[in-house]
């Protein structure tokens, strides 16, 4: 039997969406016993939530107010204590799970699995490597600890309705002094989340600045979508760094993605794979966006995007 | 602060569509364009910067790798490294055998900041620096947008997914380097010439002690699932409606 510990994501109150993705990818794993691991200031509300996910069996409880932010230093010993009796430790494949997973799995002595996008058996993954070029299947020994982080865009969110046990556990580490917390700026957006939305709006370089980003705004909001942006027009400042999809920004799957002036390079094309439509506009009728894309239009975004936001 | 050692991966070139071996063995690398990890190349421009700017005196570049590595170390020497060090195999070590082996120039070498790129574009694992942090017992700061130093603290500004969080981390500590840390500069062809004569010492992975296990294996290599392909639509009217039989307005 596999033991499953699931390391919860979350902002002190709420559990991250990734974490009931996290869930279903363990879920894969036959005859799996599955808890959730929660570390915070104070656990309960998220412990809640953590409890009321389908095939979760426990939820584990570390509250310490050293655990009130997310550093990797500080959870990793933590988290090593209570993962002994496990055979799997699973975070998701989210900027906190990449940070924390792999100094989780080098102080465990064992190599760590990114981005598990299907499991083939309880030691044996499949992963993508080369901005999703390549798919690499991956067997780890049966006698070791797997960590891994799951690619959350390879998954459907478990359900909820279940009330799993919560037991509150005590674990003795040593917590460093070395790391502090200073701040966190979320972006301000009342927009739906980029990684969660049903639908995504995201724009490219051709907007050409940060006001004719509102086109996308416009669309989106039409559409109660999230906005994503490509690389290229990160760099160029039209947008803040959280939007950006694809190799080295977000990894999303919404059910309609639509892709506003962009080219469609390959690391951008990996973060929207998995979406369910791609609606592509773009201005290069030989843009390698429309060779992804289940509906391409070719023309000036600038005509485009407005008319289409006014025949919604 | 006296070194920062800073890690370059030799990876496929950035622009290089890679190809799964018809065997499944692996990815076509001969003949292959190979470049500096872009991501480590961001880490060594920042160390540069910090050494220009009187905040280091000495900046090393490493790597692990074959002989060829030499080249992306020669790259980085003209880039302005001080010099350089190449852990040789001619295996591909895993993760933490990699992590292993810095720590072990890390305890030789003693710096006060490593640098490394928050992943490599070949395996895309981004966990090199995380796993060195933890062997080391030293803080981590991953996805650096901006690192300001001040005397045996950095304050570290980090790419995260709501935004930016600041972190203070003690030095020595492991930064891992996010695409707007900086620009990298364009290496000088006079800088290429002095180059070659910074010095490069080459170390048998071997010799290092590293215990290489527990190994993950790498049973086949496949291209992805491709997307099936999609249709044209001539005007916006036709997009809305095609949306719409999708059922997706």
């Amino acid at each position: 039997m596999s033991r499953i510990l699931v390391i919860a994501e979350h902002d002190g109150s709420t559990l991250n969406a990734s974490i009931a993705k996290t869930v279903a990818c363990a879920a894969q794993i036959e005859n799996a016993e599955i808890d959730i691991l929660v570390l915070a200031d104070a656990a309960a509300p998220v412990a809640a939530e953590a409890a009321s996910l389908a095939s979760v069996s426990r939820v584990l409880t570390i509250e310490n107010e050293a655990n009130a932010h997310a550093l990797a230093a500080l959870l990793a010993p933590q988290i090593v204590a209570a993962a002994q009796n496990y055979t799997h430790v699973f975070g998701p494949s989210t900027t906190f799970g990449k940070d924390l997973m792999p100094r989780v799995a080098a102080l465990l002595g064992v190599n760590q699995i990114s981005d598990i996008m299907s499991v083939a058996g309880s030691h044996e993954f499949k992963r993508p490597i080369y901005a999703g070029n390549v798919v690499v299947t991956l067997r780890a020994p049966a006698d070791i600890i797997v960590v891994a982080t799951v690619r959350t865009a390879s998954y459907k969110a478990v359900d909820t309705g279940n009330s799993a046990p919560i037991e509150s556990i005590t674990v003795n580490a040593d917590l460093p002094t070395h790391t502090r917390f200073v701040e966190a700026q979320a972006g301000s957006s009342d927009r739906p989340d980029l990684q969660t939305a049903t639908s995504v709006v995201a724009g490219g370089r051709a907007l050409g600045s940060v006001e004719n980003f509102d086109l996308i705004y416009a669309l989106a909001d039409k559409l109660s979508a999230g906005v994503g942006a490509s690389r290229a027009a990160v760099d160029a400042g039209y947008v803040a760094n959280e939007l950006q999809v694809g190799q080295t920004g977000k990894i999303i799957a919404p059910d309609l993605y639509i892709a506003v002036g962009i080219s469609g390079a390959i690391q951008h094309v990996t973060g929207i794979k998995d979406a369910g439509t791609i609606v592509a506009i773009n201005k290069d009728e030989e843009a390698p966006i429309f060779e992804i894309a289940d509906i391409g239009l070719a023309g000036d975004l600038f005509t485009i995007v407005p008319e289409l936001t006014e025949a919604l | 602060m006296d070194k920062i050692l800073v890690g370059l991966k030799r990876v496929v070139d950035y622009n290089v569509r890679v190809r799964v071996k018809s065997d499944g063995s692996g990815v076509e690398t001969d003949g292959v364009k190979m470049s500096i990890n872009p991501f480590d190349e961001i880490a060594l421009e920042e160390a540069l910067r910090i050494k220009e700017s009187g905040g280091a005196n000495e900046v090393i570049v490493v790597s692990i790798g074959t002989s060829e590595a030499q080249q992306q170390l020669r790259t980085g020497l003209a880039m302005g490294a001080d010099r350089a060090i190449l852990i040789n195999t001619d295996d591909a070590p895993d993760v933490l055998s990699c992590a292993r082996a810095l720590l072990e120039i890390v305890n030789r070498e003693s710096p006060d900041l490593v640098i490394v790129g928050k992943q490599a574009i070949d395996d895309d694992n981004a966990q090199t620096g995380q796993m060195l942090a933890a062997l080391w017992g030293r803080p981590q700061a991953t996805c650096a947008s901006n690192i300001e130093l001040d005397g045996d603290k950095a304050i570290v500004t980090r790419e995260i997914d709501i935004g930016i969080e600041k972190i203070e981390v003690d030095l020595p500590a492991v930064v891992t380097a996010d695409l707007r840390l900086n620009e990298p500069r364009y290496v000088k062809l006079p800088d290429i010439m002095k180059a070659k004569k910074k010095p490069l010492d080459v170390i048998a992975f071997s010799e290092l002690g590293v215990d290489s296990g527990p190994q993950i294996s790498h049973s086949s290599y496949e291209p992805p699932e491709e997307r099936a392909k999609g249709v044209m639509v001539d005007n916006v009217q036709d997009l809305v409606t095609a949306l719409k039989d999708r059922g997706l307005l």
